[in-house]
């Protein structure tokens, strides 16, 4: 036996009732059928011919009643304490005017209606899907739902909302944002925010609060800064994993960092940790700490419940030093530290991006700091890598309107080291990087700008000696681009994102030499950051190196070799952000 | 205030601006003869004997349908006389001379542009009234809605469609112009007339003009006469109009407006020389204007009171006297081996607290000469588990704690898990043990939140077995084997919306969708009545505080009183426009609260089952209504997110709480009365200072007799707090005997 469920549903009747059920405020009232719609539905149920006049009246008769069976459906609705519309409240207004309801035709959620054109005419439609009974018969039966049941939690406890996971996390990312940039809106009173942050801050308020009605200036209340003594406990875990010695701990740590909700009242203290712990690891040239020390930022950044707004200033600098520090490791020679300044660069610019407002100012502040250390002549191949770097985060605009105009400037500066004759390794090692630094970023930019065809000579006219390998770069980045299409960004976009850290890591790994003590961090508010010496990883890491000289020699190689030498770093390294 | 005098309007102005009240549907038509003759403009319109012969044909047909219609309802004799009437020029024109001036008062349109439909218009309506005493009787059988076309003859008249737009935009402009004071006031008027021309151009088929006059002035209207303008515009054609419930409840109720008496001088005179007949004819027909002397009212105070489907209460619709006192505790023998704090209470038999503690209205031994008299309506005897309950009461009562701004309530949340989106009503015991569900799968669960596990009663067979003497006869009886910690109840056919204990904790009421009330026994765990008389779906029931009656409310309009057991109802309280959404107990059992979809909140005395107070503020439908433990107040709270208080000895409203962003379900004053609790839709639970609320409007000068209220906006300031869930709705509060609050609702993922 077979039953057929038709049913049609033309494109205005459905979004009458789309409009009807979210109640909108604009006036969606005066909508009629279309005539059409009126003679889709005659010829499914076999009137072949409808008149034109008989259509318009039926179109309007037709609206009249659905809009009178959605409004029935409301109340429904609202009976039925819901939000959503479901089909079971249209039956149940058809049943209200005596109508038959639909049967077959029940959905808790969202209709699968499909659509279809063609011959000028657009239908949604239920699918009418031929159903065996036997096949349903002979199915064997599906889960039984759960039943219902009924659970208790504290909701408030003497006016506090304890932190429990049936409650909802403390303060939400709008609310920190509104708190963070909107500083005065929280003053007004009758502002729709200022019930949940009174009602998170109620312990103080009911104490100290008795004045605070009257009048036009309202205080913020103080909020509380105490942690529970599971906060407490979580707090440490967190920080010694982050930069403790166990790899596979700080992944979850980071992980948790990255995606638990009720981190907001901790945000202060991780700022804190993170400041404090790049001040004293610069100074110790404690490469890999500072690397872990990024990556919390990372994490912490990468949370959808938190608003860093208000600890910038203590996450930026940490964040600008790991980008243009003169030193970051003990042996800059072997050491990579060009990865995590590209780690922190992005870092930076993704800061950047989602901070970045009129008021603070944060793009053009950073612009101008990297611009000003990159200009001036004594600054260091590694200050000026990790500017440059910055920089190019900030992306392709940026690139076009600062770097390029210096390319010439940077090649001689370049050339000299290069081809001069007295140099120390590590200057020659820094213009290495820098070059192709330049020529990864750069390349794309003017692939982009610079119409064909590339010509070396024209490239050296135009950017000294940079000129040739830069152009041999742009013709790779347009084959690559024709080849496919708008891949070619993305790819080397999402091959360059993980890198450094990967390959540092593994560095850091590999170079510690037994169980490496991490640094002491015991009470959140008195922090000593400590780093003993001996445990620093010093050691050049064979992948690093192999990774660099790839991508050096990637300046003139394609992608596919760039991704090779990812692959080799993924394999290698097993441990992922 | 001068406005005390507002009552005492003298006769004749009353006459002149309220025609009768009768606004049921079968008598509507009688209002044409026995209005009193009025000094409208009409009366000096020109327009009376201009163009007769233009309007002959006009008239002539109408009569033939007049003559046709009444021969079709038998009404020989009113076709005998109208014929006679009618072949006799000369007759007709004497009628139309001698009634023009009276009867025009409805009748004659266009008085300004000259269109002479006077005649036919003013034929048609005497006829009809000159028939109704006979009509009257006819027409009742069968009908319990009024009569479309009855309803609708009003607009049969009509002036000049397009000039209908000029009309409104020089009322408008004319409003505009005038004075400040009298410009919120005169403002009032737009809306009702707005939507009574719109209704007149479709009624008379000019669909284009309808259609233009309502993209025109549609805009103007206040925000909350929204969901309205909606219904409206889909209205486009006439036979739309039979069987549109908002329509017949503009039509059958008049739209009350409360203007002072300057302000109404001011538009009285402006129509008058304009000769503004149209707009004239609508206020006197379909507008009822409340006239009081004194200050015209400002814009905030009109816009708290207004939003209503029908306009304003009338002021006297809100000055009989309502006895909210409590009724006195029955004397309870306690026994002695209690402690001292037991035996102090026992003198002082308090319901709602310590006899130290008197913050609200305080309680001795006296009667209260607001309360009822202890038999106004009869009541159950207290039966011993009763007694036993009260000491119960009382004994929780002291290890009450005392709540204020100071000390909030913690708050139990009872998530519903695994419900999908079907929890439709909530409710709980006074003594917290229990609590029930209603789902839109047509079900009732019972759970029980303590230890102690729910059991039937054994079969009768087992129970004949046991010995009736024994001490534990009780725990005898119930069947062990049938603990659980929940039990399901089946037997509505539709979703339960509503759902109620008793306050002996052994029956529960559902309301449900199939349009029955079911009474469920808690011993048996089975449905003992099935309740018919609502044949639409019954959106909420609420037992008494004192047991025994029940009262219900649903899609029909009606709400109505129950004994639980007579299956037919003792009382129907009709009069609100749109379905009554919720229902509600005074503590003292005397009245019913009920709140409707047409956005008023009335108060019903259950004795004589007439409506006493009308509140009206709200700008959406109502869904939430408590009464303050000491019965003195009201809170309810609506579809708009806001939370009106008022005052139900002085007929007033009193406070406005804001915050809430969704509709608001659940509403509970704490045990005291201190703490007002809501609940609503956008998750949260929000808790009020009450005592605050009410004591600031003691402290005010308090203009009762006027009505005329200012509310102060103080919301954030009585708002004690907002404790927000993840993703659950709160659609039910309560307060334990210890003023725990306990909140429910289905969680959503």
């Amino acid at each position: 036996m077979r039953f057929i469920l038709r049913y049609y549903v033309h494109p205005p009747v459905y979004y009458m009732f789309l409009g009807m059920a979210e109640e909108r405020r604009q006036k969606q009232c005066s909508v009629v059928l279309p005539t059409e719609s009126m003679k889709a539905m005659a010829e499914s149920v076999g009137v072949g011919q409808l008149q034109e006049d008989s259509c318009v009246a039926l179109s309007e008769e037709v609206s009249y009643r659905i809009k009178e069976i959605a409004q029935d459906a409301l109340k429904f609705m609202h009976h039925g304490k819901r939000r959503k519309l479901t089909t079971s409240d249209v039956d149940n207004a058809l049943k209200l005017k005596n109508v038959e309801p639909l049967y077959g035709f029940q959905s808790q959620e969202f209709i699968p209606f499909r659509f279809a054109s063609g011959g000028g005419r657009e239908l949604h439609f239920y699918e009418e899907k031929e159903v065996d009974l036997s096949d349903i018969i002979n199915t064997p039966l599906p889960r039984v739902p759960l039943d219902v049941s009924l659970k208790a939690h504290w909701l408030s406890i003497e006016g506090m909302q304890p932190a429990i996971p049936e409650n909802p996390p403390p303060a939400t990312k709008e609310q920190q944002k509104s708190e963070s940039t909107e500083p005065l809106k929280v003053v007004k009173p009758g502002q729709e925010e200022e019930g949940t942050i009174q009602n998170k801050t109620q312990g103080t308020t009911a104490t100290d609060g008795k004045g605070k009605e009257k009048g036009m200036i309202r205080l913020k209340p103080r909020s509380t800064h105490e942690l529970s003594v599971e906060q407490q406990l979580y707090y440490k875990e967190i920080t010694e994993a982050c930069v403790g010695s166990c790899e596979a701990k700080r992944a979850e740590a980071l992980q948790s960092i990255a995606t638990d909700p009720g981190l907001y009242q901790m945000l202060p203290r991780f700022s804190t940790f993170i400041s404090e712990g790049v001040r004293v690891n610069v100074v110790q040239n404690n490469l890999a700490l500072l690397i872990y020390l990024m990556r919390m930022v990372k994490a912490l950044m990468d949370n959808p419940t938190l608003y860093l707004e208000k600890y910038l200033h203590e996450l930026i600098p940490a964040v600008v030093t790991c980008i243009v520090s003169k030193q970051l490791c003990l042996r800059p020679d072997v050491d990579n530290h060009w990865a995590l300044r590209d780690f922190a660069a992005r870092l930076m610019a993704q800061s950047c991006k989602t901070f970045s407002t009129t008021t603070n100012n944060i793009q053009s502040r950073i612009t101008k700091t990297f611009t000003k250390s990159w200009l001036d002549d004594k600054t260091q191949w590694t200050t000026r890598y990790g500017c440059i770097a910055g920089l190019a985060e900030l992306g392709p605009d940026v690139i076009k309107t600062l770097i390029l105009p210096r390319l010439s400037v940077e090649g001689a500066r370049i050339k000299a080291v290069m081809e001069g004759p007295v140099v120390s390794n590590i200057d020659k090692i820094g213009a290495d990087h820098v070059q192709s630094l330049l020529l990864k970023h750069c390349a794309s930019v003017i692939a982009k700008i610079r119409p064909q065809p590339d010509n070396v000579e024209q490239y050296r006219s135009d950017y000294g000696y940079l000129g040739p390998m830069l152009c041999s770069h742009v013709m790779k980045a347009r084959t690559q681009a024709a080849l496919q299409a708008q891949q070619v960004n993305r790819t080397t976009l999402t091959i360059t994102q993980p890198r450094p850290t990967l390959s540092v890591s593994q560095s850091g790994l590999s170079g510690s030499s037994g169980p490496r003590t991490p640094s002491i961090i015991k009470v959140p508010s008195s922090l000593t950051l400590m780093s003993p010496r001996p445990g620093t990883p010093s050691q050049p890491s064979p992948p690093a190196t192999k990774y660099i000289v790839m991508a050096t020699s990637a300046g003139a190689a394609s992608t596919q070799q760039v991704y090779c030498s990812s692959n080799i770093g993924v394999t290698t390294s097993p441990i992922l952000l | 205030m001068a406005a005390v005098q507002g009552g005492l309007v003298d006769a004749s102005e009353e006459k002149d601006i309220k025609t009768e009240p009768s606004s049921d549907g079968c008598g509507n038509n009688d209002t044409n003869d026995a209005r009193p003759l009025s000094t409208s403009p009409g009366s000096n319109a020109p327009g009376g004997n201009a163009k007769t012969s233009s309007g002959s044909t006009e008239e002539q047909q109408t009569l033939l349908a007049v003559l046709q219609f009444l021969k079709k309802n038998n009404l020989t004799e009113s076709v005998e006389i109208l014929r006679r009437e009618a072949g006799l020029p000369e007759d007709s024109l004497d009628l139309k001379g001698s009634d023009s001036s009276g009867a025009s008062s409805g009748g004659s349109a266009g008085g300004v542009d000259g269109v002479g439909v006077d005649a036919s218009a003013l034929l048609s309506r005497v006829t009809v009234s000159s028939s109704a005493g006979v009509q009257a009787p006819m027409k009742t059988s069968g009908e319990d809605q009024p009569d479309v076309n009855v309803v609708l003859s009003a607009y049969s008249q009509q002036g000049d469609p397009a000039l209908y737009e000029t009309y409104y935009s020089g009322l408008k402009r004319f409003i505009e112009t005038v004075l400040d004071c009298h410009r919120a006031e005169l403002s009032q008027v737009f809306y009702p007339l707005f939507v009574h021309m719109y209704l007149e151009l479709v009624y008379n088929n000019h669909e284009n003009e309808a259609k233009s006059f309502f993209e025109k002035f549609s805009g103007d209207q206040e925000c909350y006469y929204e969901e309205d303008l909606r219904v409206l515009s889909s209205l486009t054609k006439k036979e739309h109009m039979r069987g549109n419930e908002t329509l017949l409840d503009f039509r059958t109720s008049k739209f009350v407006l409360r203007i002072s008496r300057d302000s109404y001088q001011l538009l009285k005179r402006h129509l008058q020389e304009r000769q503004n007949n149209q707009i004239w004819n609508i206020i006197q027909e379909h507008l009822y204007i409340d006239i009081f002397d004194g200050m015209p009212r400002s814009k905030s105070q009109i816009d708290a009171m207004s939003g209503s489907l029908a306009g304003e209460a009338k002021r006297d619709a809100n000055k009989s006297k309502v006895y909210y006192g409590l009724l006195k505790e029955p004397e309870i023998e306690l026994p002695l081996d209690d402690e001292d704090e037991e035996a102090e209470n026992e003198e002082g038999k308090p319901k709602k607290k310590k006899p130290k503690k008197d913050s609200m209205g305080s309680k001795s031994k006296k009667q209260d000469p607001n309360a009822p008299s202890q038999t106004r309506i009869p009541l159950p005897e207290l039966k011993d588990s009763d007694k036993l309950d009260k000491i119960m009461y009382m004994k929780e009562a002291t290890k009450r704690i005392r709540l204020g701004p100071e000390t909030l309530p913690s708050i139990c949340f009872y998530s519903f898990l695994n419900a999908y989106q079907g929890l439709t009503a909530v409710d709980l015991t006074d003594d917290s043990s229990l609590i029930a569900g209603g789902f839109a799968d047509s079900t009732v669960r019972v759970w029980c939140v303590t230890p102690k596990k729910l059991r039937k009663v054994k079969s009768a067979a087992d129970l004949n077995l046991i010995d009736k003497e024994s001490d534990d006869v009780l725990e005898r009886i119930m069947d062990e084997k049938t603990a659980s910690e929940s039990k399901i109840l089946y037997g509505h056919s539709g979703p339960v919306y509503g759902i109620s204990f008793s306050p002996d904790r052994n029956y529960l009421l559902s309301s449900s969708e199939d349009g029955t009330v079911r009474l469920w026994s808690l011993q048996t765990f089975t449905c003992l009545v099935g309740y018919k008389g609502h044949n639409y779906p019954v959106w909420d029931t609420q037992f008494s505080p004192h047991g025994y009656y029940f009262v219900s409310g649903g899609h029909d309009r009606v709400a109505r009183l129950w004994a639980t057991d007579h299956y037919q109802p003792l009382r129907m309280f009709a009069g609100h426009l749109a379905d009554i959404t919720c229902t509600r107990f005074h503590p003292n059992s005397n009245y019913v609260a009920t709140g409707s979809s047409d956005r008023t909140i009335r108060l019903w005395d259950v004795l004589t089952g007439n409506c006493v107070r009308i509140f009206t503020g709200h700008k959406g439908p109502i869904h939430a209504l408590a009464f303050s433990p000491n019965g003195k107040f009201l809170a309810s709270g609506a579809t708009d997110g806001r939370v009106l208080l008022w005052d139900i000895g002085h007929g007033l409203m009193i406070g406005e709480l804001k915050g809430h962003t969704d509709t608001i379900y659940a509403l509970r004053f704490s045990r005291d009365g201190e703490i007002l609790a809501s609940g609503s839709m956008d998750n949260t639970v929000r808790l009020w200072d009450s005592m605050k609320a009410f004591d600031d409007l003691e402290t005010d000068d308090f203009t009762a007799a006027t009505g005329h209220i200012h509310l102060q906006d103080n919301s954030q300031e009585l708002l004690l707090g907002t404790y927000m869930s993840k993703s659950t709705p709160v659609i039910h509060l309560h307060f334990t005997r210890r003023n725990l609050l306990l909140a429910a609702g289905a969680y959503n993922p």
